[in-house]
C-alpha cells in the first residue's frame, strides 16, 4: 500500500508541498518502494555517466552511485525519478516519451519527479543541452531494462519461455494463451529490483510509437488555467515575505544603516548580520515599506562603466600578439581582419528568482527556482555549515531560466531570513533586483582574421575571443591549420555565468558575419561561398534546407530590402537561419521574415522541437537587435523592462521552422543551439539592403531598429 | 489596517490590506490566487494582467482601494464548471507556451481583446497584446491562439503552421 501511495503523491508532484511524503529521507524512500519494480541505472553506460556524476554527490545514501531510478507500482504507475529540471523546455514531456517508449507503457501512466534533492538522484544541473543525450539513453535503458524484467517474471509465473511473450501497452501477454497481465500485476506487490548492467540494445527511432511523436506538454492545462505551482508560488503555513537591502553598487561595503524606522513598521522585523540588512513581515506590502525605510550608506568603489568596457576588456584580457597563420596570410588572395563586439546581457527570466525557506528540527527545506537544486543543496549546506543530509532543496517546474538560474543567492538570502525569523520566509526578486543581482552572458571581443583566394577558396583562419567565451569558437568551414584562442579577462566588472549557448552566439556571430565579408569581397552568393568550404555534410543539410524553404536563389536584395544566410553546429545541434529585412523610408530596419533549419539527430517530440527552436529564434532577435545591460559606478542603470528592451509581439517577424529528423543518428539536445544563426544571418541581409556592416551586438549600435509593425 | 471588500470572480472577498498595497499582492497573498504572476511590479510585462469590469489591467499598478466597486477576474475565474474559456482551449490547444509564467497575463489579455474585438485584426492584436512579454518567445503561437480563439469554429479555424519536417535517413 505504502507504494500506490508514493505513486499517488508523486503524481500530484505540482503541489507536493500539501502532502505528507515530503519528510522522507531517500532511504526512507527506498524501504518504500520496496513493493513493486525498481530499476535504478548503476553501471554499464549508464552506470559510467552515474559514476562521473556521483563523484561530487558528497555520499548520498543510495545503494549503488546512482544516476536516475525509475518504480512501476502494483496499480502499473510508472514513476521515474530524475535531477533534471523543467524550466520551459519541455523535457519532462520528452523524457516521459522515451520512457513510456521503451516500457511499452502507455504515456498516460508516467509520472516524471524531477529536482528533489530528497527524491531523486544526484544531478549537476539541466544544462548544456544534455538531458536529451545523456539522461535521455539512461531513462531508456532503465525502461527497455524494467520491461524485460517484467516478461521474464511473467514467463516464470506462466512456466513458459519468455522470447514467446508481447510486452505492450504496460500488459505482457502470452499470445499462445491469451494470458495476460498488468504490470503492476506481474509483480503482485513483491520487490523485484535490478541495477543495470551492460549496454541492451535500445528500440531504434525508426521502430519509435511514442517517442517521435508531437505530445503535447504533459500538465500543459495546469499553465493555461493558473494552477500550476511555480516556486513564487509556494505557500507554507505561518510564512513571513522577506525583503533584502541591496548594496548602493557592486563591491559596496557598509558604512552604516539606520533600521529604525523600518523597526516602527507594525508587524516589521528587521534582520542585521554584518553587511546583510533584511526585513521580514507577514505582509509582502509591510516588508516592501521597510525595506525601502532603511537608511543604509554604503561605500561604492570606483568602477569602469559600459562606455569603457571594450577598451578595459581588450586590456585585460591580453593581446593576441603576432598573427600565428602569418604564412598562410601570405599566400592568400584577398585578406581580411575584423573586429566583433557582444554586449552583457541579461537572461530577463519572466519569473525572477524567488524561494520559499523553512527550518524544521534542525533541517532546511527550500523551495526554489534554480537549474541546478543540488547546487543550491550545496550553496545552502555550505552557508549555515549543514551536514547535507540536512539540507532539502524542491523545484518546482518554473518561470524559466536559459542559463541564469545556476545560483542560490536568492535561497539562501530567504533561509537567512527564515532563520532569523523562526518561521518560513519566501522571497521574491523583484525585475529591478533580477537585472542587477543576477549574473550576466559576458560581453566580449572577437578578432578574426583570415585569407581567401579569389575562388572562393579559404586559406587561413584565425579567431580570437576576448571574455565572451570559447563556445562555438571553432570554424566548422574547411581551411588549414585555423587558430582559435580564448582569452580570459579576470577582472571583468558584472559577474558573468551561463547563458542558452553561452559564447556561441558571439563566436557565430563573429564568424558567421566574416564569412560574409568574405563572400562579398570575392564577389560570391554567400550561400556559395559557404558550401565551396564546408564539407561537413550535417551541416551542409541545413544550410539548403534552410535556403530551400526561404527561397535563396530567387530572393535578390534591394535598397529596401534584404536577404541574409548563416548558420553553424554546436553541443550536436545543427541549423542554418534565412533572415528578409525591410528597410523603411525612415531607414529603420525591421526584421520580417525567419526560416531556420535544424537538426539534432533522432527528433523525440516534434511539437517541443518546433517551440524551442522557435522560442530560440525570437529570443536570439534581442540579443541581436536591442539588449544590452548599460552600467556606470558599480550600478546597472537600465534595470527595468522600460529600459531594458526585450523583443515582443511587434517585433515578432515571420517565423517557419524546417526540423530534419535524422533518425538514424542519436537525439542531441535542442535548447540552446537554435540561438545562434539568427543574430549573424539579419546584420548579412542588413548589409546586403544597406551596404552598413554591422559587427557590434545589438545591431541599434550601428542601425535604427523600427518599433510596431 | 482596513478591511476592503473585493468583488473577485463573482464572489465578495473582505481582506485586511492597505488602500494603497497592489491588487496583485492582494489577490496572490491574501485570496491565495496565484495564478495571477509578479514579472516586474511596474505594469511592463503584462504578467500580472486580471480584468477590472471586463477590461485588461495591469495589478501590479491598481492600488487595491481602487478595486473595490469592480469586478475582478483573474484565471482562476475563467473557468465555467470546470470547463476552460475558449481562450484557454486555444492556448492549450496551440502549444501556445513553454515555461507558461506569462500565459495568465496573456490569457487575460487576450479575453479582453476578444470581448472588445470578437474577431480582431492581426494589428489588432499587437496592439492589445504587446505589453505583454513571454521571455521564452512563443509569439507565433500565441498569436495563432488568439486567432483560434477568435475563428467562429474550430473547423473555420486557421491551421498554426510553423514550419515543415523532413524526414531522412
Amino acid at each position: 500500500m505504502f507504494t500506490d501511495e508514493i505513486t499517488a503523491e508523486a503524481a500530484l508532484h505540482e503541489v507536493r508541498d500539501r502532502i505528507r511524503m515530503f519528510e522522507l529521507d531517500r532511504r526512507e524512500f527506498l524501504r518504500l518502494c520496496s513493493g513493486g519494480l525498481l530499476v535504478v541505472a548503476g553501471s554499464g553506460a549508464a552506470g559510467a555517466l552515474a559514476q562521473e556524476s556521483g563523484r561530487s554527490s558528497g555520499g548520498h545514501q543510495l545503494p549503488q552511485e546512482a544516476s536516475a531510478w525509475i518504480h512501476i507500482s502494483a496499480d502499473t504507475d510508472v514513476t521515474v525519478f530524475t535531477g533534471k529540471v523543467e524550466i520551459g523546455q519541455n523535457i519532462r514531456t520528452s523524457l516521459a516519451q522515451s520512457v513510456a517508449e521503451e516500457l511499452r507503457a502507455p504515456f498516460s501512466l508516467i509520472t516524471m519527479v524531477m529536482g528533489d534533492t530528497d527524491l531523486v538522484p544526484w544531478d549537476a544541473g539541466t544544462f548544456g543541452s544534455q538531458s536529451t543525450p545523456r539522461m535521455g539513453p539512461q531513462l531508456r535503458t532503465m525502461a527497455r531494462t524494467a520491461r524485460e524484467m517484467l516478461v521474464e517474471a511473467a514467463a516464470e509465473r506462466w512456466k513458459t519461455d519468455a522470447t514467446t511473450l508481447i510486452a505492450d501497452e504496460g500488459r505482457v501477454t502470452n499470445p499462445a494463451t491469451s494470458e495476460s497481465l498488468r504490470y503492476g500485476e506481474i509483480t503482485r506487490g513483491q520487490k523485484l529490483t535490478r541495477t543495470i548492467t551492460g549496454d541492451p540494445p535500445l528500440t531504434p527511432a525508426t521502430k519509435w510509437k511514442i517517442a517521435g511523436t508531437p505530445a503535447p506538454k504533459v500538465n500543459g492545462q495546469q499553465f493555461v488555467t493558473g494552477k500550476h505551482t511555480y516556486p513564487s508560488d509556494v505557500v507554507r503555513p505561518g510564512m513571513l515575505f522577506g525583503k533584502v537591502v541591496r548594496p548602493a553598487g557592486y563591491n559596496a561595503t557598509l558604512a552604516s544603516a539606520d533600521t529604525s524606522m523600518a523597526e516602527k513598521i507594525p508587524g516589521v522585523r528587521v534582520v542585521r548580520d554584518g553587511d546583510f540588512i533584511g526585513v521580514v513581515a507577514d505582509d509582502v506590502w509591510a516588508a516592501e515599506q521597510a525595506v525601502l525605510k532603511v537608511d543604509a550608506k554604503w561605500k561604492v568603489p570606483a568602477q569602469i562603466s559600459n562606455a569603457e568596457l571594450f577598451a578595459a576588456l581588450k586590456k585585460g584580457a591580453g593581446d593576441s600578439g603576432q598573427s600565428e597563420i602569418a604564412a598562410a596570410l601570405a599566400g592568400a588572395d584577398v585578406k581580411l581582419e575584423q573586429t566583433y563586439t557582444v554586449a552583457y546581457i541579461a537572461h530577463a527570466p519572466l519569473e525572477p528568482r524567488a524561494a520559499v525557506a523553512e527550518w524544521a528540527d534542525g533541517k532546511l527545506t527550500v523551495w526554489t527556482g534554480t537549474q541546478r537544486p543540488f547546487g543550491v543543496k550545496e550553496d545552502l549546506a555550505k552557508a549555515f555549515r549543514l551536514p547535507a543530509a540536512q539540507v532539502r532543496v524542491i523545484m518546482p517546474d518554473m518561470g524559466s531560466g536559459y542559463g541564469g538560474k545556476h545560483t542560490g543567492e536568492c535561497a539562501v538570502e530567504a533561509a537567512r531570513l527564515a532563520k532569523a525569523a523562526g518561521k518560513p520566509v519566501k522571497l521574491i526578486w523583484t525585475r529591478e533586483e533580477e537585472f542587477t543581482w543576477a549574473y550576466f552572458r559576458p560581453a566580449g571581443v572577437i578578432e578574426i582574421r583570415s585569407g581567401v583566394q579569389h575562388d572562393g577558396t579559404l586559406v587561413a583562419w584565425e579567431h580570437h575571443n576576448y571574455n565572451s567565451g570559447p563556445s562555438g569558437a571553432g570554424t566548422p568551414y574547411k581551411v588549414a591549420n585555423p587558430v582559435t584562442q580564448y582569452h580570459e579577462w579576470a577582472d571583468a566588472p558584472l559577474a558573468q555565468g551561463s547563458y542558452r549557448g553561452l559564447a556561441a552566439t558571439a563566436n557565430h556571430f563573429a564568424r558567421e558575419t566574416h564569412m560574409d565579408e568574405l563572400a562579398h569581397r570575392v564577389a560570391m552568393d554567400p550561400l556559395e561561398f559557404r558550401l565551396k568550404n564546408l564539407e561537413d555534410l550535417r551541416l551542409r543539410a541545413v544550410f539548403t534546407a534552410a535556403a530551400e524553404s526561404f527561397g535563396w536563389e530567387k530572393e535578390k536584395s534591394t535598397a529596401t530590402r534584404g536577404f541574409g544566410i548563416a548558420g553553424g553546429t554546436e553541443k550536436g545541434g545543427y541549423t542554418a537561419a534565412c533572415a528578409e529585412v525591410e528597410i523603411d523610408t525612415d531607414k529603420k530596419v525591421r526584421v520580417r521574415r525567419l526560416v531556420q533549419a535544424w537538426e539534432s539527430g533522432a527528433v523525440v517530440n516534434p511539437d517541443g522541437l518546433r517551440n524551442q527552436i522557435m522560442g530560440a529564434m525570437v529570443q536570439a532577435l534581442g540579443g541581436a537587435l536591442f539588449e544590452s545591460i548599460q552600467f556606470a559606478g558599480g550600478k546597472v542603470t537600465n534595470a527595468h523592462f522600460a529600459e531594458y528592451r526585450v523583443p515582443r509581439l511587434q517585433d515578432t517577424p515571420q517565423i517557419e521552422v524546417v526540423l530534419i529528423d535524422r533518425k538514424d543518428l542519436p537525439s542531441a539536445g535542442a535548447g540552446e543551439t537554435g540561438i545562434v544563426a539568427v543574430a549573424p544571418a539579419v546584420g548579412n541581409a542588413i548589409f546586403a539592403a544597406t551596404g552598413v556592416r554591422l559587427r557590434d551586438l545589438p545591431m541599434e549600435q550601428g542601425i535604427e531598429i523600427a518599433s510596431g509593425k | 489596517m482596513p478591511d476592503l471588500v473585493l468583488l473577485v470572480n463573482g464572489a465578495q472577498k473582505r481582506v485586511k490590506a492597505a488602500e494603497d498595497e497592489p491588487l496583485l499582492w492582494v489577490l496572490r497573498n491574501k485570496l491565495g490566487l496565484t495564478g495571477t504572476k509578479y514579472g516586474c511590479g511596474e505594469g511592463q510585462c503584462g504578467a500580472c494582467t486580471v480584468l477590472l469590469d471586463g477590461r485588461a489591467t495591469r495589478s501590479c499598478l491598481t492600488p487595491a482601494g481602487a478595486a473595490v466597486g469592480a469586478k475582478v477576474t483573474t484565471v482562476e475565474g475563467l473557468e465555467q464548471q470546470g470547463k476552460m474559456s475558449h481562450v484557454q482551449s486555444a492556448f492549450l490547444e496551440a502549444g501556445a507556451f513553454q515555461c507558461g509564467y506569462c500565459t495568465s497575463g496573456m490569457v487575460m489579455a487576450a479575453t479582453a481583446l476578444l470581448a472588445e474585438h470578437p474577431h480582431p485584426s492581426d494589428e489588432q492584436i499587437v496592439e492589445a497584446m504587446n505589453g505583454n512579454v513571454c521571455r521564452c518567445g512563443t509569439y507565433p503561437r500565441i498569436l495563432a491562439a488568439i486567432r483560434l480563439a477568435a475563428a467562429p469554429t474550430v473547423s473555420e479555424s486557421p491551421a498554426v503552421e510553423e514550419g515543415a519536417t523532413y524526414v531522412h535517413g
